[in-house]
């Protein structure tokens, strides 16, 4: 059973009064295996984002099903879509989105705080994912004070500390200089294959986007081709 | 999430934005030190009027010359000499006002007293010996003036302890002779320092016979006040109707309403002052609580701000897991926090500014004042203030959590 089961999916934004209404999504279908590594393409404008949001419970789709662990997303009720969204789902955005006067530590207990897990393993967990991505020397700074490459790292350390089943990355490497992406790609792609995380990674760039096992594209809210990667790029293989 | 990390994580925000957090308590700040102040000094006053009272004891009435002033500008009505030496007879026959216990004649004025190059000016009673007990008065040294100083009219005085230190300082008064109205007066006893006293300092006085007083000092032959005192609380008013009675068949008064004297009990007194004061004290609390309610709109307008400020931040937490509940407790206990806060800071300096207070009103004003801290208005100050951030604060907590995550994060 796929953990992500989507059927034509549409997304309309209503206009304001007068405006015409978009249309980002128009019928999109995809399925995503437990344990796959996929890329969304496109321009922009394409409907790669809403997509995203859909898949990630931030958004609700307009028309079509989906189904997420089997589960269709219109029988969770809020309560239910944050618990989702705290256990099973980790968010890696372009502008990392950490809160700057919290230190690393701080923002990676955040979905821990959110969760029913025992307070008393909080420091492990974090301690743990802080390690994953190599920032043991900077647990105790604030976030405002890490450099770009680093409050990424954060960020993926905070997706992942609930060891969720997928991690949506948002154009992860976006921000970053090539270096500073190269190693988030080498973590992104250690988690998917030595941790059996399944990422959906949405990205502009082909040679980002080929780090991944599969390939969508999508055009005007369609999608355009759906592909295996012919020949997968290692992120470790060049920074060393 | 549960309450203690909600609590945590409101405070850490509050702790990165100090400045500001303290400007938008500064309306609760300032309200609650007003409602404190105004309750302090307001209890102060009460508690100081009820002592008085107490001290001249509830079942005193005083007889005052002239008509019941109807209003300011009646005041000249208190002015007449309608009391005289036959009232007082006839006031103090058994048979006319049976429930008496005590009658005593008071007159007044103010008088320069002079000895050596000292000078003083002080007011000058002249009661009967039997002021002793009707107010109370204790002579530290020497004695007190008899019946028969009364009768002899003799140029006896008792001093209070200020009009003893301003004239004698450290050297014994008893004995020495003082000059007031450039008559020679020969200082019979020292009263202790008491403050004032139902309205009469006694600190600042002199007190000689009232016929002394009458002749030599004030040159006139009627009465300021008769003070009657009633054998219990309950004759209180069946002396008063006697006094009335009394004072109508000498003054051949037929209609009450021509009376030329009035009679005062210091149970009305203590209605009327008492009245007064909680009336006065209320209103300037409403206004005081006014300042509240702007205070608690200035902090829905920074929490508001806050929640516009903060959308990614409130994006970013319901898409780490946060529930709309969680971001309204967080929004809420801020906003109950800041207006607490705002509350305890308010009440101490409340207490300071009224203990201040009580000590200017007791050094410059000369009054019995005692500080009382008014416990409950801090209570319910604290409690008013939480309610207020929790009633201000919960729109824009509301706001914060009815925001939808993707809208939040793309806020820009």
């Amino acid at each position: 059973m796929p953990i992500i089961e989507a059927k034509n999916l549409e997304k309309t934004y209503e206009g304001e009064a007068g405006a015409a209404s978009t249309q980002a999504l128009k019928g999109a279908t995809l399925n995503i295996e437990e344990g796959e590594f996929v890329a969304i393409m496109g321009p922009s404008g394409s409907g790669k984002s809403t997509l995203l949001h859909i898949l990630g419970f931030l958004d609700k789709q307009s028309g079509g099903t989906y189904k997420f662990n089997g589960k269709v997303i219109d029988e969770f009720d809020d309560e239910e879509l944050a618990k989702v969204r705290n256990a099973e789902m980790g968010f890696v955005f372009q502008a990392f989105n950490l809160l700057p006067k919290a230190t690393v530590l701080e923002n990676i207990r955040l979905p821990l705080m959110y969760s029913g897990v025992d307070e008393k393993t909080w420091n492990t967990l974090a301690d743990e994912a802080i390690e994953a991505v190599g920032l043991s020397n900077r647990t105790h700074h604030l976030a405002s004070q890490l450099s770009g490459g680093e409050k990424q790292r954060a960020a993926i350390a905070r997706a992942l500390v609930m060891k969720p089943k997928v991690i949506f990355a948002d154009e992860p490497t976006g921000n970053l200089d090539s270096k500073s992406g190269q190693s988030v790609m080498k973590i992104i792609q250690d988690l998917n294959e030595n941790h059996g995380h399944t990422i959906v990674l949405i990205t502009h760039e082909t040679y980002t986007a080929e780090h991944a096992q599969r390939i969508i594209k999508l055009k005007d809210g369609a999608i355009e081709s759906d592909e295996k990667v012919g020949h997968r790029h290692k992120a470790d293989e060049y920074i060393k | 999430m549960k309450i203690k990390h909600s609590l945590k994580t409101a405070i850490s925000c509050l702790r990165s934005h100090k400045s500001r957090s303290l400007l938008t308590i500064l309306g609760v700040v300032i309200g609650i030190t007003s409602i404190i102040l105004i309750m302090s000094i307001g209890q102060g006053a009460e508690d100081l009027i009820l002592g008085e009272i107490q001290g001249l004891g509830s079942r005193t009435i005083a007889v005052i010359p002239g008509r019941e002033p109807s209003g300011p500008s009646d005041i000249a009505q208190l002015l007449t000499t309608s009391l005289t030496e036959r009232d007082f007879q006839a006031i103090n026959r058994k048979e006319n006002v049976p429930t008496a216990k005590d009658v005593m004649p008071i007159v007044f004025g103010t008088a320069t007293a002079s000895f050596e190059n000292d000078t003083f000016n002080l007011t000058i009673m002249g009661p009967t010996e039997r002021a002793l007990e009707m107010f109370n008065i204790e002579v530290e040294e020497g004695a007190f003036f008899t019946e028969d100083d009364i009768r002899s009219k003799a140029d006896v005085v008792v001093i209070g302890s200020k009009v003893k230190d301003e004239l004698f300082g450290a050297s014994n008064a008893v004995g020495q002779k003082i000059k007031i109205k450039n008559k020679s007066f020969k200082v019979i006893g020292v009263m202790p320092q008491k403050g004032q006293i139902s309205f009469f300092n006694f600190d600042e006085m002199a007190l000689s016979p009232y016929s002394t007083v009458q002749q030599y000092i004030l040159g006139i032959k009627y009465f300021n006040r008769f003070i009657v005192e009633a054998e219990s609380d309950e004759t209180v008013d069946r002396t008063v109707e006697d006094v009335k009675r009394t004072l109508r068949e000498v003054h051949q008064i037929d209609d009450p309403s021509k009376d030329d004297f009035f009679v005062q009990t210091q149970a009305e007194i203590a209605n009327t002052l008492g009245t007064i004061t909680s009336v006065l004290t209320l209103l300037l609390t409403s206004i005081a609580a006014i300042s509240l309610v702007v205070g608690g709109i200035g902090i829905m307008n920074i929490m508001l701000v806050a929640v516009t400020e903060r959308t990614r931040e409130i994006g970013l937490r319901k898409a780490l897991g946060a529930r709309g509940k969680d971001i309204l407790t967080q929004f809420l206990l801020e906003a109950v926090i800041l207006t607490a806060i705002g509350g305890l800071i308010g009440i101490f300096f409340g207490a300071i500014l009224s203990f201040g207070a009580s000590i200017a009103i007791k050094q410059f004003v000369g009054l019995n004042w005692h500080f009382t801290f008014p416990f409950f208005a801090a209570f319910i100050g604290l409690f008013v203030s939480a309610v207020i951030g929790l009633i201000f604060g919960l729109y824009p907590a509301k706001q914060a959590s009815l925001k939808s995550p993707i809208e939040a994060l793309r806020y820009e």
